[in-house]
C-alpha cells in the first residue's frame, strides 16, 4: 500500500507541475485555515512550487490564531496536490492557482494546531470503525452595502433604500457566485433568496467531509470575492440584523459502510438503522459540548433563539424544523439518500472543526450504544420550561459563556480537537466573552438610562 | 540506446540474464522517487522503455505503470509482465501498458516482445491526443479543452475524464471506475465517483455536461453508445465526430498504443 501511495502522490505532483507550466500560472496561493476558521495563506511563485510540493514551505506560524506556541514558531505548509485548482476570477491578469495545505512541524509530524489535521484524525477514526462520512451544508449569508460597523449593515434588496436595479444586483451576484463555483468544480444543489431581505442561500452537493470543509472555505471566498468585485460586501456573520433570521449552516450528514448507507434500514418504521439511531443519540448527548465549536462567536447565540427557525432545544424529529437534529423524509425508493440534518452550525463556524466534532459525537453514540430519546413531535417553542424538563429536553447553551463552560468539561472535545486546539480555543473564547461583557450596549442605554 | 527502466529493482535472475544477453541495458528502480534521482544526473530522455514485473504485488505494478504514463516525459513503450492468475487484472487497464506477457515466459519471448514494441513506437511521432466531439485531451501535457475552452481540472477530475474519454460508449460501474481510476484509494467508496462526476459535469458546463451520461442503476458512460441508430448530430458532441474510432477498439487514438 505504501508504495502505491507514494506512486499516487508522485503522479499528483507531476500533474500539478505540468499544469502550472502549460497554463502559464505565475503564482500559487497556499491556503490553510486558522483555529477560528479564518482563511490564511501566502503566495509563492510557480518556480517555488516544486520545492513546496516536495518539502513544504516554512513560515512563521506565531502570527496566526491558534498556531502560536511558546518554544517554536516555524511550521511547514505542505500542499495537498489533490486540491490544486486554478482561481477563475484571476483570469484577466496573471493566472493564479490555489492549493490547500496541511500544516506540519519542522520534523514532518502533523501540527496539532491545524484544523484540517483535527478533521483528518477524526475521519481516520471513522474509517477504522468502517465508516466514511459525507456532509452537505446549506450556506446562508447576507449582501450588504459595505462593512462599516459604526453605521451598521445596509441591506441591498429591501427596496427601501436601494432601487430595483440594485435588487437585481444581489440575485446576479448569487448567480455569478454559483457559476464561479461550478467552474471550480463545486456543484451547487440549490440556491435561493432567503427569508430575510438581502439574505441568500447556496446549498452545496455532498462530498466527503474533508473535501467539503475545503469547499466551504472556497465557497465563502468566492461569495466574498464576487461581492467585492461589485463594490458590495458579503457577510457570514451569524446574526447581523435584529428581528430577522440569522445565517445558519444546516448540515446534512450521512455515514457509509462501503457502498451501503449505514443510516438506512428499510424495515424500520422511520427507515432508520440502529447506527443512525445511535448516531443521533450521540449528537444529542454531546450537543451542548460541541456547540462552542459549531457556534463559536458571541453573536452566534443571537441566532440561536426562538422564533427564527434556529434550534434552541436538544431534540430530534422528522418533520419539525424546531428540532436540533432533523431526519428529512426521503422520497419513495430513495432510501439511499437517508441523512440527518444538524441545524445548529452557523455560516461563520470553522468547517473543519465543526465537521470533526459532529462526527465525533455521532461516533461516540455508536461506540457507546447510546439509547435514542423519543422524537419531539410538538412544536417545542410552545412548551414551557417545565414541560420541556418533564420530557427530558435540555436547552442548547444560550451564550458563548455557557457553551465554553460545557466544552471545558468535555472529554470528547479534548480528545477530538487535541489538547493544543482545545486549550487555545477555550482561552480565546473566554477572552472574547470577557471583552463582550465589559460593553454597555445600546439596548441597556435605551432602556435603563431614562428609567433608572 | 537509453537503458530500459525495470520495476521492481530486484528482477528475477532469468529476466536480468535475458536482457543482458539481448544487449538491452537496464536500470532497476524500487519506485518513482528513484527515477527522479536518476533524472537529475543530467539524463534528459532517460529510458528507452519500461519493463514492469507484477510479482505478488499487482497493485504496486499498476500504480507504477500509471505513474510512468503521467510523467512529464512518459516512459514508453511499456511491457507488463504478470503471473497467470493476474490476467483478469488487465481488464480495462489497456491504457496502462503497451503489451503484456505472462510469466513464466521463455526469455526469448520477453525480449522479442520488447523489441517489437521498440520497432512499433519508433514509427510514431504524434502527440497523445484523445478527441471526442467537442472534447480534446492532450495526454502529454495533461490539458483538456471542451469546444476550445480550456478546462481547469484537478488531478482526479483529469484522470477520471481521461479514463472515460478513452473508453467512449462503454458503461462503467462506480466500482470499476474506483478500482481503475483511483486505484488503491478507496476512501469514500463509490460516492466518491458520483462526487467527481458531478464536479466534472459542472466544469464541462451545462452545454457539454451530457458528455458524461448516467446509466440508471448501473453507472456512467462517456458519449453516446457507438451503435446509436439516430443520425449523428455534429453539435453538442452527440456523436464522436472527430474520433475515427472503431467500436471494437474505443481507446485506440493514443499513439503510444
Amino acid at each position: 500500500m505504501r508504495a502505491c501511495e507514494a506512486v499516487a502522490v508522485q503522479s499528483q505532483r507531476d500533474y500539478v507541475l505540468r499544469t502550472v507550466e502549460e497554463r502559464g500560472i505565475r503564482f500559487v496561493q497556499l491556503w490553510f485555515t486558522d483555529v477560528l476558521g479564518t482563511p490564511k495563506g501566502f503566495n509563492i511563485t510557480s518556480a517555488e512550487l516544486e520545492n513546496a510540493l516536495d518539502e513544504g514551505m516554512t513560515f512563521d506560524g506565531s502570527a496566526i490564531d491558534g498556531f502560536s506556541r511558546v518554544q517554536e514558531a516555524d511550521v511547514l505548509a505542505r500542499p495537498d496536490p489533490k486540491t490544486f485548482q486554478l482561481l477563475p476570477w484571476h483570469q484577466d491578469d496573471a493566472q493564479v492557482a490555489r492549493v490547500f495545505c496541511d500544516i506540519a512541524n519542522l520534523d514532518g509530524t502533523p501540527f496539532e494546531g491545524d484544523p484540517r489535521h483535527a478533521l483528518r484524525r477524526t475521519l481516520e477514526r471513522a474509517r477504522a470503525a468502517g465508516y466514511t462520512f459525507f456532509a452537505s451544508p446549506e450556506v446562508e449569508f447576507f449582501y450588504f452595502a459595505d462593512a462599516n460597523p459604526s453605521r451598521g449593515p445596509i441591506t441591498l434588496d429591501s427596496g427601501s433604500y436601494f432601487d430595483l436595479s440594485v435588487a437585481d444586483l444581489t440575485s446576479n451576484l448569487r448567480r455569478r457566485s454559483v457559476l464561479m463555483l461550478e467552474e471550480m468544480g463545486i456543484p451547487v444543489e440549490h440556491t435561493q433568496h432567503e427569508d430575510a431581505r438581502s439574505q441568500h442561500e447556496i446549498d452545496l452537493r455532498y462530498t466527503d467531509a474533508l473535501t467539503m470543509a475545503d469547499t466551504v472555505m472556497t465557497t465563502r471566498m468566492v461569495i466574498k470575492e464576487m461581492a467585492r468585485q461589485e463594490g458590495v460586501f458579503a457577510s457570514f456573520m451569524p446574526k447581523p440584523l435584529g428581528g430577522v433570521q440569522g445565517s445558519g449552516m444546516h448540515t446534512h450528514i450521512s455515514l457509509w459502510e462501503g457502498e451501503r448507507n449505514a443510516f438506512v434500514d428499510e424495515n424500520d418504521r422511520y427507515g432508520l438503522s440502529e447506527v443512525a439511531r445511535r448516531f443521533i443519540a450521540g449528537l444529542l448527548h454531546h450537543a451542548r459540548e460541541i456547540t462552542a465549536v459549531t457556534n463559536q462567536w458571541v453573536n452566534s447565540y443571537k441566532r440561536l433563539i426562538g422564533g427564527y427557525e434556529a434550534p434552541v432545544h436538544v431534540s430530534w424529529a422528522r418533520n419539525n424544523r424546531s428540532a436540533l437534529v432533523r431526519v428529512p423524509v426521503v422520497k419513495m425508493g430513495k432510501a439511499e439518500s437517508t441523512r440527518l440534518e444538524y441545524r445548529a452550525p452557523d455560516s461563520a463556524c470553522n468547517p473543519y472543526l465543526a465537521f470533526a466534532v459532529i462526527l465525533a459525537a455521532g461516533l461516540r453514540g455508536i461506540a457507546e450504544d447510546y439509547p435514542l430519546p423519543p422524537e419531539a413531535d410538538d412544536n417545542l417553542f410552545s412548551l414551557t420550561p417545565k414541560e420541556l424538563a418533564k420530557k427530558g429536553i435540555e436547552p442548547l447553551p444560550s451564550s458563548l459563556h455557557d457553551a465554553v463552560n460545557e466544552m471545558e468539561g468535555s472529554e470528547l472535545l479534548a480528545d477530538t480537537l487535541g489538547d493544543h486546539v482545545f486549550e487555545w480555543f477555550i482561552r480565546n473564547k473566554r477572552e472574547e466573552w470577557d471583552d463582550y461583557q465589559v460593553q454597555v450596549t445600546q439596548f441597556e442605554l435605551d432602556r435603563y438610562l431614562p428609567l433608572l | 540506446m537509453d537503458p530500459l527502466l525495470c520495476f521492481p529493482a530486484d528482477l528475477p535472475a532469468e529476466i536480468t540474464l535475458a536482457l543482458q544477453n539481448a544487449g538491452l541495458g537496464h536500470h532497476g528502480v524500487t519506485g518513482p522517487e528513484e527515477m527522479a534521482a536518476a533524472g537529475s544526473d543530467g539524463r534528459t530522455v532517460g529510458y528507452s522503455g519500461a519493463l514492469v514485473v507484477a510479482g505478488d504485488d499487482m497493485n504496486a505494478a499498476v500504480a507504477f505503470c500509471r505513474h510512468l504514463r503521467l510523467r512529464e516525459v512518459p516512459v514508453s513503450p511499456l511491457l507488463l509482465a504478470i503471473g497467470p492468475d493476474q490476467v483478469g487484472e488487465l481488464l480495462l487497464r489497456d491504457d496502462l501498458y503497451d503489451d503484456f506477457c505472462v510469466l513464466p515466459a521463455r526469455p526469448e519471448e520477453l525480449v522479442a516482445r520488447l523489441q517489437h514494441l521498440f520497432w512499433r513506437t519508433g514509427q510514431s511521432l504524434r502527440p497523445d491526443i484523445i478527441e471526442y466531439g467537442p472534447l480534446l485531451l492532450n495526454l502529454e501535457t495533461y490539458q483538456a479543452a471542451v469546444a476550445g475552452r480550456v478546462l481547469d481540472l484537478t488531478y482526479m477530475e483529469y484522470e477520471l475524464l481521461r479514463f472515460l474519454a478513452g473508453h467512449p460508449a462503454k458503461v462503467f460501474t462506480r466500482e470499476t471506475l474506483l478500482s481503475r481510476v483511483w486505484g488503491y484509494e478507496y476512501y469514500g467508496g463509490a460516492r466518491t465517483v458520483d462526487v467527481h462526476i458531478r464536479r466534472l459535469r459542472a466544469k464541462l458546463g451545462e452545454e457539454h455536461a451530457h458528455l458524461i451520461q448516467t446509466v440508471r442503476s448501473v453507472g456512467y458512460r462517456f458519449g453516446q453508445v457507438a451503435w446509436h441508430p439516430g443520425v449523428a448530430q455534429r453539435n453538442g458532441g452527440q456523436a464522436p465526430v472527430a474520433a475515427p474510432t472503431a467500436p471494437a477498439a474505443p481507446a485506440a487514438q493514443t499513439s503510444g498504443a
